[in-house]
C-alpha cells in the first residue's frame, strides 16, 4: 500500500485536476489510499474495541458460556431465559420507569430553569454556571454526595430539612418503596442543567420581535408561552427528549454508586441487571443477551428517530 | 478567519440556522449585539431588569435554583475538612476545619488512584484528539469511496457505549484479538477503547467541513502535502472545535466508571472515581474521608469547567443538535 504513495517521481503535489489527468493511475490510487491511512487508527480502535465486543458479545448469547469446558451452543435459550426471568422483567419495569420519570422532570425542570435563567445579565451569568456543577461532576462523586444527603436519620441533610417542615425521616435508599424514587430525584438533579443548557440555546433562537408583536396583540404571558416560546423550541425539545430516552435506556453508573440495585432488587435496572448476571454470577450467556437486546432496542430507537427527524428537516 | 460553524456571534434573526444553532447559552448571546427591542422582549418570561416583584421573584427563584444544585458541594467540602466526619452532621459550613481526612484519604492510597486517574485522563484525551482530527480529516477534506460507510460506522460507536458492550469488552481486554495481549491492569485496557470516540469525529468533521476550499487549494498550489496541510493549515482554523472536543471528552472521560472497573486486575488499578467505592466500603475510615476523596475526584473536572466553561456549553448545544 504506502509504496504506491511513494512512488518515486510523481509530481504529487499539484492540483487534483491536472494530476489526475497527466498521471492518472498513481495519482488515482495515492488519492484512494490516503483518506483510509488517516483513518486506520480511528477504524482501528472502533473495530478492536467496539466492533470486535458487539460481534463477540451476539455471538456468547448464543452460547453456555463454561471456562475450560468449551462453549455450548443453545441458540436463543438465554434470551428467553433472561426475557422470561421475573427480576430481568422487573429491571425493565425499572428502567422505564426510571428512564421516563427522570426525563420528563429533568426537561421540566430544565425548562424551568432555563425561563428563570434566561438573560444576558452578568449575574444570570455566574448563576447558570453555578446551576451546571451537577452535569460536570463525574457520576460517582455525585452518588457519594447523594447518599450522605439521603442519610436516613433526622440529622441527614435532607431529611433534617423534611423535619424543619415537620416530616418525618424518610428512608430514602433502605426502603425499597422509595428507592427507586429517590434515585429519580438525583437523576433529574444531574439532568435538568444539562438540559437547561440546551433549551437556552433554544430560546436564545428565538426572534425578539415576535415577543414584541405578541405584545401589541395584548396577548397574555400565557399565551406568549404556549403560542410563540413553545413551537419555537419544539427542535430543541425534541432533541433533549430524545437524548434522555436513549440515556434512560443504558443508566447504569448512576444506579450502581447510588445503590446498587438495592434494597431487595427495587432499584435494580436493566444495566445493573446484566452487570451482575455477567460479573458476579458469571452467566456470560445470558448476561450477553441481555446486553444484546438492550443494544436492539437501543437502535431501533435511533434509527426511529433519526428516520423522523430527517422527513421534518426535509418538510 | 473564523470557520462559521461555531460562531458566538448570536444572528438575533428567526430560527435557530447554522450558526444559531451553536450559539452560545450559559454565556448568553454575546454582549457585542445591538439591543434593538427594549429589555422585556429579551426573554421569553420578559422579565424587567428593573427593581419591583417580578425582580425579587426571580431574585428568589435563583436563589432556590442555587440552593439546590449548587448548594450541595458546600457539603461536599465541608463534610471534607470536618474533624468527627458521620453522614449525619452535615453543614454547608465546617464547624472545625482539617485536613485530617484529607492525610488518612492519602494513607489509603487516594493519591495513587488520583495519579492513575490523571495518566488516564491524560493519555486518553490525546489519544482521542490525535485519532479523531486524523478521521475527521479524512472524512471532510477528501472524497473516497466508502465515505458515508466510515461515517455510519463512526455514529455506531456512539450507539456502543461501554455499558452495552462491558462483558465481551472485558473478554477482549484480556486477550486483544490477534495480538493477544492482555491489556487488563494495565492503562492501556482504559486508554485505547476511549480512543475512537464518534462524538470527537463528527464535531470535527463539521467543523473542518466548513473550512473554504480556496485555503486549501491555495496552500496545495504552495506545495504543502498532506500532513503539513493538517497540521499548518486546517488545525489553526479549528481550534474552537478542538477546544470542544477537548473539554468534552475530558469530562467524558473523567466520568468513566464501568471501563476503569472491569479493565482492571485488582483494586490498585481503579481510578479515584472508582476508588470512592472502595474507601466507603472500608470499615475503618468514616464518610469525612470518602468526601475528601469526592472533593479529589471533583476539583480536575471543576478546573477544566471554570476554565474552558464556553467550550463545554458550546460543545453540548451543539453536540445535541447535530445528534
Amino acid at each position: 500500500m504506502t509504496a504506491t504513495v511513494t512512488t518515486p517521481g510523481a509530481p504529487t503535489r499539484q492540483r487534483r485536476a491536472l494530476s489526475q489527468r497527466a498521471f492518472g493511475k498513481i495519482a488515482l490510487s495515492r488519492k484512494a489510499v490516503l483518506p483510509w491511512l488517516f483513518l486506520a487508527p480511528g477504524l482501528l480502535l472502533a473495530l478492536v474495541f467496539k466492533f470486535v465486543p458487539m460481534g463477540k458479545g451476539i455471538w456468547l448469547s448464543l452460547f453456555e458460556v463454561r471456562p475450560f469446558l468449551g462453549d455450548k451452543w443453545v441458540g436463543l435459550d438465554n434470551y428467553t431465559r433472561v426475557l422470561s426471568d421475573h427480576r430481568f422483567q422487573d429491571a425493565i419495569g425499572h428502567t422505564l420507569v426510571l428512564g421516563i420519570g427522570q426525563s420528563l422532570g429533568a426537561i421540566a425542570l430544565g425548562f424551568l430553569l432555563a425561563l428563570l435563567l434566561e438573560g444576558q445579565a452578568r449575574s444570570l451569568r455566574i448563576v447558570r454556571t453555578a446551576v451546571f456543577l451537577p452535569v460536570v461532576t463525574a457520576t460517582a462523586v455525585v452518588g457519594e454526595l447523594w447518599r450522605l444527603m439521603y442519610y436516613p436519620t433526622s440529622d441527614g441533610l435532607i431529611n433534617s430539612g423534611l423535619g424543619f417542615l415537620g416530616l418525618g425521616p424518610v428512608p430514602f435508599l433502605d426502603n425499597p418503596d422509595t428507592a427507586l424514587w429517590a434515585t429519580m430525584a438525583m437523576g433529574i438533579w444531574i439532568w435538568a442543567p444539562y438540559n437547561m443548557v440546551i433549551l437556552l440555546a433554544g430560546l436564545a433562537g428565538v426572534d425578539r420581535h415576535l415577543y414584541e408583536a405578541a405584545a401589541m396583540d395584548g396577548v397574555s404571558l400565557w399565551q406568549r408561552l404556549r403560542y410563540v416560546t413553545l413551537p419555537a423550541i419544539r427542535p430543541a425539545l425534541g432533541i433533549v427528549l430524545v437524548l434522555a430516552a436513549i440515556r434512560g435506556l443504558r443508566v447504569f453508573t448512576e444506579v450502581y454508586v447510588l445503590t446498587g440495585g438495592g434494597p431487595a432488587g427495587s432499584t435494580d435496572v436493566w444495566m445493573t441487571r446484566a452487570y451482575t448476571l455477567g460479573f458476579t454470577r458469571n452467566d456470560i450467556g445470558s448476561a450477553s443477551a441481555a446486553s444484546v437486546v438492550l443494544l436492539c432496542v437501543t437502535l431501533l430507537l435511533t434509527v426511529t428517530v433519526n428516520y423522523f427527524r430527517k422527513r421534518g428537516d426535509v418538510r | 478567519m473564523s470557520a462559521p460553524a461555531i460562531d458566538p456571534v448570536q444572528t438575533p434573526s428567526g430560527k435557530p440556522g447554522k450558526s444559531a444553532k451553536l450559539s452560545v447559552s450559559l454565556t448568553g448571546r454575546s454582549g457585542g449585539q445591538r439591543r434593538t427591542t427594549p429589555a422585556r422582549f429579551d426573554t421569553a418570561l420578559g422579565w424587567s431588569d428593573r427593581p419591583g416583584p417580578a425582580w425579587a421573584l426571580r431574585i428568589l427563584l435563583c436563589a432556590i435554583a442555587l440552593g439546590v444544585f449548587a448548594a450541595p458541594f458546600l457539603t461536599i467540602l465541608s463534610g471534607a475538612l470536618s474533624t468527627h466526619p458521620s453522614g449525619s452532621s452535615l453543614s454547608f459550613f465546617p464547624h472545625d476545619a482539617t485536613l485530617l481526612n484529607m492525610r488518612v484519604a492519602g494513607e489509603r492510597g487516594i493519591w495513587d488512584y488520583f495519579s492513575n486517574s490523571l495518566v488516564i485522563a491524560g493519555g486518553g484525551l490525546l489519544l482521542q484528539l490525535v485519532v479523531c482530527t486524523l478521521a475527521a480529516y479524512a472524512l471532510a477534506r477528501h472524497r473516497f469511496r466508502g465515505q458515508a460507510l466510515v461515517l455510519t460506522l463512526f455514529m455506531l460507536t456512539m450507539m456502543l457505549p461501554e455499558e452495552v458492550i462491558a462483558i465481551p469488552l472485558s473478554l477482549v481486554l484480556g486477550h486483544v484479538p490477534v495480538l493477544g495481549l492482555d491489556l487488563k491492569g494495565t492503562v492501556w485496557g482504559v486508554i485505547l477503547p476511549l480512543g475512537a470516540w464518534g462524538f470527537s469525529v463528527m464535531l470535527l468533521t463539521e467543523f473542518m467541513k466548513d473550512i473554504p476550499d480556496e485555503i486549501e487549494e491555495a496552500a496545495r498550489l504552495d506545495g504543502v502535502g498532506e500532513l503539513r496541510m493538517l497540521w499548518q493549515v486546517v488545525l489553526p482554523l479549528c481550534k474552537p472545535a478542538l477546544g470542544v472536543a477537548g473539554v468534552l471528552g475530558f469530562i467524558m472521560i473523567w466520568d468513566q466508571y464501568l471501563l476503569p472497573l472491569i479493565a482492571a486486575k485488582d483494586p490498585t488499578d481503579y481510578t479515584v472515581t472508582v476508588a470512592l467505592a472502595v474507601l466507603r466500603t472500608d470499615p475503618e475510615v468514616g464518610s469525612g474521608v470518602v468526601l475528601a476523596g469526592a472533593v479529589i475526584a471533583l476539583v480536575p473536572s471543576l478546573v477544566v469547567y471554570l476554565l474552558l466553561q464556553r467550550s463545554l456549553v458550546t460543545g453540548i448545544a451543539a453536540g445535541a443538535t447535530k445528534g
